[in-house]
């Protein structure tokens, strides 16, 4: 039993409640969204340090004891997945808020906090119908936030996200009815047993079933045609947030199940396919096209293919570099769309061709950009290059050569279209500029903005700066998911 | 177990996914509300075969339905019902801005293709073959050309487009 883990979800519903109540009062509602998301960050290092010592840690709701209750529990993985995902809602938050003079900002902050919480409930829930659960909520919340403009283009690009995503909601109600009916238990340390004692083709239509559900969250090929569509509309903190936590549940969710409950103990053949088409295709999309916010929509899918890939490998130093590799795209990603949002700020567009020569403007940006980009791309010492290096050491050891051959070609892909963004924003000069350039003169950047993305950059630096215990830590992690014996121990206790 | 149940679903799924494979936004929320329904009368069938209602006292414990699906199912339909709400306001709003219930392209994706020179010949093929048509469909044909001089323009569709 203990009593920190269930505060990372319920405080940011409370103060979601509050901030509805407080809707007339603008500065209450930014008081209590920080307040409840900072909260949260808290009680998540504090969850973070408890693993660390005692081992998984785990609570039955309502002490209905486990299978019958609901358990949430915070192993090595989720812990740190929590903490850098509520810092990186903490700081997109404050940029958010730094954003003045948007009038939708009253609706804004009650549904981010019910995200915040369905986020953290994905990380923490150990059961499979609370996942379904906590994908709703966030999903839910997630709806509102990309509509909430309710412009015209925002609602076209919502239709599309909203029915893909219930879609993908329904064959999860269908893979839990499965899993149910051939186990009698949505529990996930009770299925890691129970699922043992199926046929290899029942647990295999199961497992693909779950796959192709967490496959359309998490964004991978051939799932993925529907993020670089609807990520660009909404507004720079939404995307930021989305960019940066909501693909990474999905990737966390194919973990957690991948490992758990159906672990395969060699290499999936099939794993590395998808990584590797997902990497290809993600960044030839991102080449294509000639909007930073394009750009980077279609480099989330590209990235997610090196997560999937160390997965696939199913070894202690793949699943390593792989739950690396996620903690450092989560802030990484958020930094760069907060970058994004900071240039149509200033100059009106993201679009290539309409901006130019910002470098003069905001240098700042300019250097945040510059950071966050060559981390992305993997260029030593940031926290993209520790990353790609752990998962290529981990594929040559498990001596899967055409797939890292394939991740280090995507990685010239992607320093190519980061070259491209930077000679297209910050350097040269605009084909067509926008009224704002034309005019010349600088406009006043709100100082929370400028700080939000100083933060999250200062954030991937600090992740490369300490990679050595970090990565321990992940080395930990992994060995953790690839055998749950402890998990499941915490849960039966 | 009777097979009426899961043909109730395949039925079910079926004719929800022909609704959602349409251009028009209300078959499409039709369809998902079916696919929905589908997927939680699914939950409860994973009980199994029928007893008795699960109350602690009215029958003997072991001739009860289990009960957990049944939980689950009611979850899984209070979430359906409040998505299909919101997606019912959204469809009106798109209503709103449009006047059409169709599901728009996006226009910088064809922007793009068009950098390729794909979507022009490709659109233009299409409005001729349309113009040809004897009693064609001139909903369709406006969509059409307004998509293709849109991607012309490349800035963001025209606010007006109604049917043509």
């Amino acid at each position: 039993m203990n009593a920190l883990l269930p505060i990372p979800i319920v405080i940011p519903l409370l103060a979601a409640a509050l901030t509805v109540i407080a809707t007339r009062a603008p500065m209450l509602q930014r008081v209590l969204t920080v307040f409840g998301v900072s909260t949260a960050l808290a009680a998540s290092i504090a969850i973070l340090i408890q693993v660390d010592r005692h081992g998984p840690q785990a609570t039955q709701v309502g002490g209905w004891p486990a299978p019958i209750g609901i358990t949430l529990i915070a192993d090595l993985f989720s812990a740190l997945m929590l903490v850098i995902g509520l810092a990186t809602v903490l700081a997109v938050l404050v940029f958010a808020i730094g954003q003045r003079g948007d009038a939708h900002e009253s609706a804004f902050h009650p549904v981010y906090l019910v995200m915040t919480a369905g986020v953290a409930l994905s990380f923490l829930t150990g059961d499979l119908f609370n996942l379904f659960v906590a994908f709703e909520i966030t999903l839910t919340a997630s709806y509102v936030l990309i509509t909430l403009g309710g412009s015209r283009e925002q609602v076209r690009a919502g239709m599309t996200y909203v029915v893909i995503n219930l879609l993908a909601s329904f064959l999860f109600v269908v893979a839990i009815a499965f899993v149910y009916a051939s186990t009698g238990t949505v529990n996930f340390a009770d299925l890691a047993g129970r699922l043992t004692t199926l046929s290899p083709n029942l647990r295999t239509s199961l497992s693909l079933l779950l796959l192709v559900v967490f496959g359309i969250k998490a964004a991978i090929f051939p799932l993925f045609f529907w993020l670089p569509d609807a990520y660009p509309t909404a507004r720079t903190p939404v995307t930021a947030v989305f960019a940066g936590l909501l693909t990474k549940v999905g990737v966390y969710s194919i973990i957690r199940t991948e490992t758990l409950l159906f672990p395969a103990n060699r290499a999936s053949t099939l794993l590395l396919v998808i990584a590797g088409l997902t990497m290809v295709i993600g960044v030839l999309g991102a080449i294509a096209q000639d909007d930073m916010k394009r750009i980077l929509s279609f480099h989330i899918v590209s990235q997610i293919g090196y997560m999937i890939l160390g997965l696939g490998l199913f070894t202690v130093s793949g699943l390593a570099g792989t739950v690396f590799f996620v903690l450092h795209q989560i802030p990484v990603k958020a930094s760069l769309f907060l970058v994004g949002g900071l240039v149509e700020h200033d100059a009106g567009s993201t679009k290539l061709s309409k901006v130019g020569g910002l470098v003069r403007r905001i240098p700042l940006a300019a250097v945040l950009f510059l950071i966050a980009a060559l981390s992305l791309a993997g260029i030593p010492p940031l926290s993209g290059f520790v990353g790609k290096l752990a998962l290529v050491s981990a594929g040559l050891d498990a001596k899967q050569y055409a797939i890292i051959a394939v991740s280090l070609l995507v990685s010239v892909g992607t320093l190519f279209s980061m070259v491209k963004i930077w000679n297209g924003v910050f350097w040269g000069v605009a084909e067509e500029p926008t009224p704002a350039i034309e005019a010349g003169e600088v406009v006043h950047t709100p100082a929370l903005m400028t700080l939000a993305a100083v933060a999250l950059v200062g954030l991937t630096i600090a992740i490369a700066l300490a990679a050595g215990p970090i990565y321990a830590l992940c080395e930990r992690a992994a060995a953790d998911l690839l055998d749950p014996t402890a998990y499941i121990t915490a849960v039966q206790g | 177990m009777s097979i009426f149940p899961a043909l109730t679903v395949a039925v079910l799924f079926a004719t929800g996914t022909y609704l959602i494979l349409q251009r028009t936004l209300t078959r499409i929320i039709l369809g998902v509300g079916l696919i929905g329904n589908g997927a939680n009368l699914l939950l409860l069938v994973s009980a199994g075969a029928a007893g008795h209602t699960p109350l602690i006292g009215s029958s003997d414990p072991r001739e009860f339905t289990d009960p957990v699906p049944q939980a689950l199912a009611l979850t899984a339909i209070v979430i359906t019902f409040g998505i299909t709400a919101f997606l019912l306001a959204l469809a009106y709003r798109s209503w709103q801005l449009t006047h059409d219930d169709e599901v728009e392209d996006d226009i910088e994706d064809r922007r793009i293709a068009k950098l390729r020179g794909e979507f022009d010949a490709d659109t233009d093929e299409l409005i001729e073959e349309l113009e040809d048509l004897e009693g064609l469909d001139h909903r369709e044909l406006a969509h059409l050309r307004r998509l293709r001089d849109s991607a012309d323009e490349s800035g963001p569709a025209p606010t007006d487009g109604g049917a043509g």
